[in-house]
């Protein structure tokens, strides 16, 4: 279980501190699966970096398991069971996707194992095993890797900041299938920053920021319904999802 | 014989456990310790000067040649001159490497001359490590010299690397291409402490679509200074690239000049070079896995120089 207790986080602005998360209070309770929504700007990529300790904040408390994680550095809380899958995934010329699969599972994978992380996120692993992770793939690649290596962890915690973000269409929709698989058979819980209504209709719950503040937090049928056709549940493209069927 | 630590610095250089297969020349202190020539490989050893020759006859195919040297002991200097005859249309692997243990108060030296003379439509692979050990205050240097002359539809390919130990070294490289050779470099280079490090290469693409691939890669580290001069001239219709990527960490300095000459209008070539630290975000990825910054760190060299 995650808990933010009164957590504030502040910026140096052009005119004075800036707040980017005002007094913000928000269980993650275990075996759930939360997709957290919101305009852009409204605080919820910080969140994330509160979460996973890239960021500190200016004031409140940040709670996993029971044990305060508020000043524990970002290596500390991942080898405590909290995993990012960033927003633009990282490039390192030289290591391969095999290096980083190891490195997250943290043990000597025989390639064939880690193939299995690539096959759940729909890449051939054959052909990726060996590649570099560097700028001759492509966002969705990159992005799909970035999820294998969130699974090869396998911690309790997961937060995936806008999965959706810089992929086209076509890798959306399979990437869809990665979460809805990974809902399916996970025990812990995940935590997901998106905008696509396909990703919040899967959610059980939904918490939406603006302005650095929850503005509304419920059950998915609760939640979803008020934010259809707004900025928070975008529809990526329903001709698409119909294959293109009138 | 060849002691422990001499045994040491040649699995280190040449990747050797034992003899090798195949044809060897094994120079330890100053004198050749091992030595075995196969029907289409000859190894002689120079009059006059310190060296030998290497004569790999026409049509040679799928053998290969191991030349390392190893240094063990303090204020050893030496010149070495080796000369390789590649017969046309063979296709080879030449190892050779320098290691130095050196544990004494005087410096040790090794300052090699190889000449390769690739015959037509042959194949070459080249390796080349350097490596220096040993706590003593004497410096370990090592000054390579390799001269390339490719005739037409030859292909030569040189993987360089210098990871570790090595107080200071100046390298040379100077290569001729026919017309359709074709040379690809890959040069990697890690310097720490207070070591410096210099690259130059000048490359002739003297022949119509003669070919060249220079890339270096080089993390330096502390106060390392590491400077990469590559020099590309395209003399025909000919194509050339050169690249260096460095890593910058610590108080190192790194200096990369990359240079074209174009003689012929229809000579293509490109450079690149790029120089930067290690990027934050690729630190915190790591991180985000369980590592510790020193870790992530290390990990983000390996890859880079692997």
């Amino acid at each position: 279980m995650l808990t933010l207790e009164s957590v504030s986080f502040e910026v140096q602005a052009e005119k004075g501190q800036k707040e980017i998360i005002r007094d913000m209070n928000l269980t993650i309770d275990d075996h759930k699966f939360v997709v957290i929504t919101g305009p852009n700007g409204g605080g919820k990529s910080t969140l994330a970096k509160l979460i996973a300790g890239i960021e500190r904040p200016t004031s409140g408390r940040i709670y996993f398991n029971g044990e305060d994680i508020t000043d524990k550095s970002i290596t500390e809380r991942a080898n405590m069971g909290i995993s990012f899958a960033f927003q633009q995934p990282v490039r390192f010329k030289g290591i391969q996707v095999l290096d980083l699969i190891r490195l997250a599972a943290k043990k000597q994978l025989a390639p064939a194992d880690a193939c299995q992380y690539l096959s759940e996120v729909g890449l051939c692993a054959r052909d990726y095993i060996n590649r570099e992770v560097n700028a001759s793939l492509s966002g969705g690649e990159l992005k799909r890797i970035e999820i294998a290596t969130v699974l090869a962890r396998g911690t309790k915690m997961s937060v995936f900041d806008e999965p959706e973000a810089g992929i086209d269409l076509w890798s959306f929709q399979n990437l869809i299938q990665v979460f809805e698989r990974m809902r399916e058979r996970t025990d812990g819980s995940i935590l997901i920053i998106s905008h696509q209504e396909r990703i919040l209709n899967i959610a059980d719950e939904i918490v939406v920021i603006a302005d650095g503040q929850i503005t509304g937090q419920g059950p998915k049928d609760q939640v979803l319904p008020r934010l259809l056709g707004t900025a928070s549940a975008v529809d990526a493209c329903e001709k698409f999802y119909q294959g293109g069927k009138q | 014989m060849m002691d422990e630590i001499q045994k040491r610095i040649l699995e280190e250089v040449a990747d050797l456990h034992t003899v090798p297969e195949g044809a060897y020349n094994i120079r330890a202190n100053g004198v050749s310790a091992a030595r075995s020539t196969t029907a289409n490989i000859d190894i002689t050893s120079k009059t006059g000067v310190s060296g030998i020759d290497i004569r790999i006859k026409p049509g040679t195919k799928h053998e290969s040649v191991h030349i390392p040297v190893v240094l063990s002991q303090s204020g050893m200097k030496e010149m070495v001159y080796n000369d390789f005859y590649i017969g046309e249309d063979s296709d080879v692997v030449i190892v050779a490497g320098c290691g130095i243990h050196n544990c004494g108060s005087q410096d040790s030296e090794h300052d090699g001359i190889h000449r390769f003379y690739v015959g037509k439509n042959a194949k070459v692979k080249y390796v080349e490590k350097h490596y220096g050990e040993g706590d003593g205050s004497g410096k370990r240097i090592l000054n390579p010299g390799t001269e390339v002359y490719m005739e037409e539809g030859s292909s030569m390919e040189m993987e360089m690397v210098q990871i570790k130990g090595v107080d200071s070294t100046y390298r040379t490289t100077t290569a001729e291409l026919a017309a359709g050779a074709r040379l690809v470099v890959r040069e990697r280079l890690l310097t720490h402490g207070n070591q410096t490090a210099v690259s130059d290469y000048v490359v002739k693409l003297n022949g119509e679509d003669a070919s060249a691939d220079v890339v270096s890669r080089s993390v330096a580290k502390d106060h390392s200074y590491q400077k990469f001069d590559s020099q590309i001239v395209g003399n025909a219709k000919c194509s050339g690239h050169t690249e260096c990527d460095a890593i910058i960490m610590g108080n190192a300095r790194i200096l990369a000049v990359p240079q074209l000459e174009a003689n012929d209008i229809d000579a293509a070539l490109i450079h690149e070079a790029a120089i930067g630290k290690i990027a934050g975000e690729q630190i915190i990825k790591l991180m985000t896995l369980g590592l510790t910054e020193e870790e992530a760190e290390a990990q983000i060299v390996n890859g880079f120089l692997k």
